[in-house]
């Protein structure tokens, strides 16, 4: 994580939020990798899988990225959610753990590539209504567009545009504290 | 689902546009003014005398406390309901009011003799001022913890306790108007303790309430 990184970064994030969908897409494989890079570090007895809290981050960056000021620098704010995703993580799980602010940590993340596995996120997909479920996993594992999702499933572009985000805003919250 | 996979979700719902944060918040808040004003002039509403007791120190006092902790609850508010934010200085902040409220009573010790210091401190409508202050704060508080869902706090129940603080410093503003009792004694005693059962209930809020 450098400075360039953060100039980058907050520029991407601003023309995402300005409507640029090619500029969210590369500001969400950067975070992310970056991002794997930290929770990797951090995680270190087990028992969490990184890679469920990277996507519970990402999930979490989505439906609160209002909550960025376009003016402050974004990289504190990624790690802010992250660090609050993993002691989450963790207490669902029933440990207790103090994850410290620990800025050298931040500092060397490196990014990292995702390792597969079953993942949480496919319950809490499952657990959807069957016509946000659908639309979601087309666009998703499919990796249909709106538009091809829309006319294979019979439905319009806006139906599947509020699905979609009906969808992956139940997700979110479902990953909320309980 | 892979990352990959969920990615390609989350850009598909790029379009998706939310209020930015600090827009809301200014929003919010003056959501909370119109309620708290709707509910103070539909049940006690000001003293009858207000235009000359707005001639006194004692009685604008009041407005000075309570304004300030409502005005530094509101900076500390923003600050925690985004991640990443610096809190520290909004944090320093907080200890205004109450080192005005105490220089306030030290003085008010100074000038009032001492046989008067209790009759100053339990006033004349102690009651009222613990029941009204939370009656008129809790329609703003609801608001404030509905803004901190909207938000993203990672301290939710610190949060909630400052979105209490918040709604007991906008409470206590209108409700100054009303009370008869102005003397730092009665406001340092009896407003912060119904400032703070604001202050437990919103914290509580948060605990419960404040998820993301």
């Amino acid at each position: 994580m450098t400075g360039k990184d953060e100039a980058e970064l907050s520029g991407l994030l601003k023309a995402a939020i300005a409507g640029d969908e090619k500029a969210y897409a590369d500001f969400l494989h950067r975070i992310a990798a970056l991002i794997r890079g930290f929770v990797r570090r951090k995680i270190v007895q087990g028992g969490v899988d990184p890679e469920d809290v990277v996507q519970e981050t990402l999930l979490a960056i989505h439906v609160k990225r209002h909550t960025w000021r376009q003016d402050a620098p974004v990289l504190p704010w990624v790690y802010a959610i992250a660090r609050f995703k993993l002691i989450d993580a963790f207490r669902r799980r029933g440990r207790r753990i103090e994850v410290e602010i620990d800025e050298i940590a931040e500092t060397f993340a490196e990014p990292e590539t995702e390792t597969v596995s079953e993942r949480d996120i496919n319950r809490a997909l499952d657990g959807l209504p069957p016509a946000q479920r659908s639309v979601v996993s087309s666009i998703s594992v499919d990796g249909h567009s709106i538009g091809e999702t829309a006319s294979k499933l019979g439905i319009s572009e806006t139906a599947v545009r509020v699905s979609l985000h009906r969808g992956l805003t139940a997700i979110a919250k479902r990953f909320g504290r309980q | 689902m892979k990352t990959e996979d969920l990615i390609k979700a989350l850009d598909a719902d790029a379009r998706d546009k939310a209020m930015p944060l600090g827009k809301a918040w200014w929003l919010a808040f003056g959501v909370a003014v119109a309620i708290a004003a709707v509910v103070f002039f539909a049940t006690i509403g000001p003293r009858p005398d207000i235009m000359p007791a707005m001639h006194t120190m004692r009685f604008m006092s009041k407005f000075v406390f309570t304004l300030v902790l409502a005005a530094s609850a509101f900076a500390l508010i923003r600050a925690l309901s985004m991640p990443g934010a610096t809190t520290r200085r909004a944090m320093a902040w907080m200890v205004a009011a109450p080192v005005l409220v105490v220089i306030a009573v030290v003085l008010e010790l100074f000038v009032v003799p001492q046989a008067d210091w209790g009759t100053r401190m339990v006033g004349s409508n102690m009651m009222i001022c613990m029941s009204f202050i939370p009656l008129i704060g809790i329609g703003p508080l609801a608001i404030f913890l509905g803004m901190l869902r909207y938000g993203a706090p990672t301290r939710p129940v610190l949060a909630g306790a400052v979105a209490g603080l918040l709604a007991g410093g906008l409470a206590a503003t209108f409700y100054a108007a009303h009370c008869f009792d102005d003397s730092p004694l009665f406001v340092a005693t009896w407003y912060t303790i119904a400032i703070a059962f604001l202050a437990l209930l919103g914290a509580i809020g948060g605990r419960l309430f404040v998820r993301w």
